[in-house]
């Protein structure tokens, strides 16, 4: 019998079955057991969520192998961690403690300004940030296996992550109604491998699944996100910096699954407590937004 | 004949397309009323855990054990776990099939892999190529269960109950539309 690990089938699947689901920041395993009661269809371990990597400061980098292996003992769903854009060896470090999925992420404090991690080398998925089309195929000509609208992390502000949305999946239906003689400037334009934009072009989507991410705070952000046409939602600081993070985790799970359905969405939005205080993107100084984070 | 597909989460729109590229009227299962009309039912691959307590919140467990009783259910990878009687830990399952599974037994997301199996109820018949993605195995098939496919070390991977089919990989991300068609042969019949 062949047996092949690690194909981009198997990578690019492993997103597919998180379709339709809520992946959920966590510190603690602690905070990974309540995602998981909760519903979540997986958990990204950190060791501090993006608002307080905003607040503190510093170097952001890989989390302590040892906080990986307790959150992966205490869960049975996938467990993602990040690593620094360009850090292939923090990224080689995460392959070796079997983390199901590496989010080579804009939020921790680049390693390389030019270059990102050649992730073809790798036997584990990467899913990375993306603010427009060219982001994202450039990313997958990479080896990403998952790609997530970068919105604006940490602030629970969800203007961002609408903006990156509905720009990528805008232009995934600008190209769709392209002549395809037109699609070689089109690449050269947004800098996108041409090939992919041809696939693109013509799945009408992009060929990974696609994540929202950065400011979703509350189960109607993520119902939007939904309805704009995200296959599912990442939510960081807005379950563990609220109020009642089971009530609210809980709530943003089921509006991610009933998201066309008003009356289960009013519902569940009721009686949530205080969702994170949230930042306002319209008055954060430039420098401190890290979605630009990434090339 | 229509097919539902339980879409509380998963890759329920890839058994969609499949469905679709077959010719088959779909529909997408959220809640009990959505069952109603339908000639069979998939259970997508997924998060066990998620599907199940979104099952529990919206009253689907019932309704579900209910269809599964009279009409055919084919279960891939999470979905044939909740379609088992035990997964060694405590989630909700449907338990109409007489199926222990044993949840992500081969290991985290680096050792899941493609393989080619050999299964005599596929037409025509050619090697199989599976996709396993975090997959759980089929621990015991016992009462009317019976084996559909198995490992070259035993391991059992697809099993058949009357109606009811469990596959522990997912035909649905290959272009290889033999299981499906298996299925609906189930659903017509």
């Amino acid at each position: 019998m062949e047996t092949t690990k690690g194909s981009f089938a198997v990578k690019k699947g492993l997103a597919q079955m998180l379709k339709g689901g809520v992946i959920m920041d966590v510190v603690t395993p602690e905070q990974a057991r309540i995602a998981e009661d909760a519903g979540a269809c997986a958990v990204m371990a950190l060791e501090r969520v993006p608002a307080d990597i905003r607040a503190d400061g510093g170097v952001a980098r890989m989390s302590d192998p040892e906080l990986i292996l307790k959150i992966k003992e205490t869960v049975s769903i996938p467990v993602m961690a990040k690593c620094r854009i360009g850090h292939f060896v923090e990224a080689q470090i995460l392959q070796a403690l079997k983390v199901d999925y590496i989010d080579e992420s804009e939020v921790l404090t680049p390693a390389d300004e030019e270059h990102h991690i050649l992730k073809h080398n790798f036997t584990v998925p990467f899913v990375c940030g993306c603010r427009n089309l060219g982001e994202a195929l450039r990313r997958i000509g990479e080896g990403a296996a998952m790609m997530r609208t970068k919105g604006e992390a940490g602030t629970g502000d969800v203007v961002e992550a609408v903006r990156h949305a509905r720009t990528v999946l805008g232009e995934i239906r600008r190209i769709q109604g392209m002549p395809e003689e037109e699609l070689m400037a089109y690449a050269k334009t947004i800098g996108a491998p041409y090939e992919l934009v041809k696939e693109t072009a013509a799945l009408g989507r992009l060929p990974v699944v696609n994540f929202a991410a950065g400011g979703i705070a509350t189960p109607a952000d993520a119902a939007l996100m939904m309805q704009l046409g995200v296959d599912g939602v990442f939510v960081g600081s807005g379950i563990f910096k609220s109020g009642d993070p089971a009530k609210r985790a809980a709530a943003i799970v089921k509006a991610t699954t009933h998201f066309r359905d008003a009356g289960i969405l009013a519902e569940v939005s009721k009686n949530l407590g205080e969702p994170m205080v949230g930042r306002n993107i319209s008055q954060m100084p430039e420098g401190e937004k890290i979605a630009g984070r990434g090339w | 004949m229509k097919i539902g597909v339980l879409a509380l989460q998963g890759d329920f729109a890839e058994h969609l397309t499949t469905l679709h590229r077959l010719g088959v009227e779909t529909a997408e299962v959220r809640l009990p009323e959505h069952l109603t009309g339908l000639d069979g039912l998939i259970l997508p691959g997924g998060e066990s855990t998620t599907i199940g307590k979104l099952a529990v919140a919206y009253g689907l467990m019932e309704p579900l054990r209910q269809f599964g009783r009279q009409k055919a259910i084919w279960g891939t990878c999470a979905g044939a776990i909740f379609l088992s009687k035990d997964a060694q830990r405590d989630q909700p399952l449907l338990g109409l099939m007489d199926i222990t599974v044993e949840r992500n037994a081969f290991g985290a997301q680096v050792d899941s892999f493609e393989a080619d199996l050999q299964i005599s109820i596929l037409q025509p018949a050619a090697p199989y190529r599976a996709v396993f993605i975090r997959a759980p195995i089929i621990a015991t098939v016992s009462g009317a269960a019976h084996i559909l496919a198995s490992l070259p070390d035993g391991r059992i991977v697809a099993a058949q109950e009357g109606k009811l089919l469990a596959t522990s990989f997912h035909p649905e991300l290959t272009g290889d539309t033999r299981f499906h068609q298996y299925f609906l042969s189930l659903a017509q019949n």
